[in-house]
C-alpha cells in the first residue's frame, strides 16, 4: 500500500510573496484622481464665423493681455473684484440699462494675448466659472433650499443652469507678447 | 479544590500568524485595483496652478494627458528652453496632436469614446500661445472635451 502522503502546502511563505507586492503597488500607487477646471471648445470650421450683432450691454467682454492686466468692458480691473463684477453684470440687481438684460442673454467674452501667462488666464477663466457657480447656488437656494451640487437630480440642475446659461466666448488670441522660439 | 487553578508558568504563547497572508492579500487586492500605472515620466517642467472650481476626472481611462511646460534641465540642452509640448513619453509638435488623439481612441471601446477628456497639464508660468496651438488642434481633430488641469486652491 502506497505510502499516505502529507500533502498540505507550506504556506508559510505567501505572505512574504504577498508583502512583497503589496510594496509594489503601494510605491507605484497615485491615488489623487486628476482635477481641474472642465470646458467644452466649439467645433473646428474651416471658414470665416459669420459675424453676430450683438448688443453691446450684454456682452461682458474681459481681455487679458500679455503683461498679465486685466481689462474688463473697457476699464482696467483687479481679478479679486472681477466675480463680484461679474455677477453684477450677469443678474442685474437693480435693472441698470448697461447690464445684461437678461441672465440668458449675458454672454462672456474672453481674449487673450499669446503672451499672457497661463496661470493668469485661468484664474480669470476660475473666477468667471465661479461667478456663475455662486450664482447657481443662490437660485438653487430660492427653488431648492439646498445648494448647488453634483449630487442634485439632473433636471434640478438644468432648471438652475437654464436661468443662468453659461456662455462663455473665446476669440482668437492676438499675436502679442510672445515667448522667442 | 478550586476550578480556576492557577496556569503554570509557560511564557506568552505565540501569537498566530495564519491569518497574516490574507489581511496582506486584502490589501494588496485594493492596491492592484485603485493602482493606475503612470504610463510616461515627465519631461517638462510641470506645476500646475491652483483654482477653486475644480471638477474630478472620474474616468482615468478615458483621461488622455497632454503636458506642456518647459524641458527640464536633462533636456535643455538638445530641445531648448522655450515651453514644449509632451506627449506620451516624448517631446512633440502641436501637428502631432490628431494622431496622438486617434492613437488613443483606438484603445478605448467605441460607445465610450464621446465621454474621452483631454487634460492639458500646463505649467503655470506657460504664455498662452502654445496652449492655444494645442487647443485649436483638439479643436480641428474634433476633441472637444477638455480638462485645465489644477490644483485645490489652500
Amino acid at each position: 500500500m502506497a505510502k499516505r502522503m502529507d500533502n498540505e502546502l507550506n504556506a508559510s511563505s505567501m505572505a512574504d510573496i504577498a508583502f512583497l507586492l503589496l510594496v509594489f503597488f503601494l510605491v507605484t500607487t497615485t491615488m489623487n484622481p486628476d482635477t481641474g477646471i472642465t470646458v467644452k471648445l466649439p467645433p473646428w470650421s474651416e471658414d470665416d464665423a459669420e459675424e453676430v450683432k450683438l448688443n453691446k450691454r450684454n456682452v461682458f467682454a474681459v481681455l487679458v493681455n500679455a503683461n498679465n492686466d486685466l481689462l474688463v468692458r473697457g476699464e482696467p480691473e483687479e481679478v479679486s473684484s472681477l466675480r463680484e463684477r461679474a455677477k453684477e453684470f450677469i443678474s442685474n440687481p437693480t435693472g441698470r440699462a448697461d447690464l445684461a438684460e437678461a441672465p440668458n442673454k449675458a454672454i462672456i467674452s474672453l481674449k487673450n494675448d499669446r503672451g499672457t501667462k497661463y496661470e493668469t488666464y485661468l484664474m480669470v477663466y476660475n473666477e468667471l466659472k465661479a461667478a456663475y457657480r455662486e450664482l447657481w447656488d443662490t437660485e438653487c437656494q430660492r427653488l431648492y433650499g439646498v445648494p448647488y451640487s453634483d449630487e442634485l437630480t439632473t433636471e434640478k440642475k438644468k432648471a438652475v443652469r437654464s436661468k443662468f446659461p453659461f456662455i462663455l466666448s473665446e476669440a482668437e488670441p492676438s499675436a502679442y507678447g510672445e515667448e522667442e522660439k | 479544590m478550586s476550578k480556576f487553578k492557577k496556569k503554570t508558568d509557560k511564557g506568552l504563547p505565540a501569537v498566530s500568524t495564519a491569518s497574516l497572508p490574507d489581511i496582506v492579500f486584502m490589501l494588496l487586492f485594493f492596491f492592484m485595483v485603485a493602482t493606475k500605472m503612470r504610463d510616461s515620466s515627465i519631461m517638462v517642467k510641470n506645476v500646475v496652478p491652483e483654482a477653486t472650481e475644480l471638477v474630478k476626472l472620474e474616468h482615468k481611462n478615458l483621461v488622455n494627458t497632454i503636458y506642456i511646460g518647459k524641458p527640464l534641465p536633462q533636456y535643455t540642452a538638445v530641445y531648448g528652453t522655450a515651453p514644449q509640448v509632451q506627449l506620451g513619453d516624448k517631446f512633440a509638435n502641436t501637428d502631432e496632436i490628431p494622431f496622438f488623439i486617434e492613437k488613443f481612441k483606438a484603445k478605448i471601446p467605441e460607445p465610450q469614446r464621446p465621454m474621452i477628456f483631454t487634460s492639458l497639464k500646463v505649467d503655470g508660468e506657460v504664455t498662452m500661445g502654445i496652449v492655444s496651438d494645442v487647443k485649436t488642434e483638439l479643436r480641428k481633430s474634433g476633441q472637444l472635451k477638455l480638462n485645465y488641469s489644477a490644483k485645490r486652491k489652500q
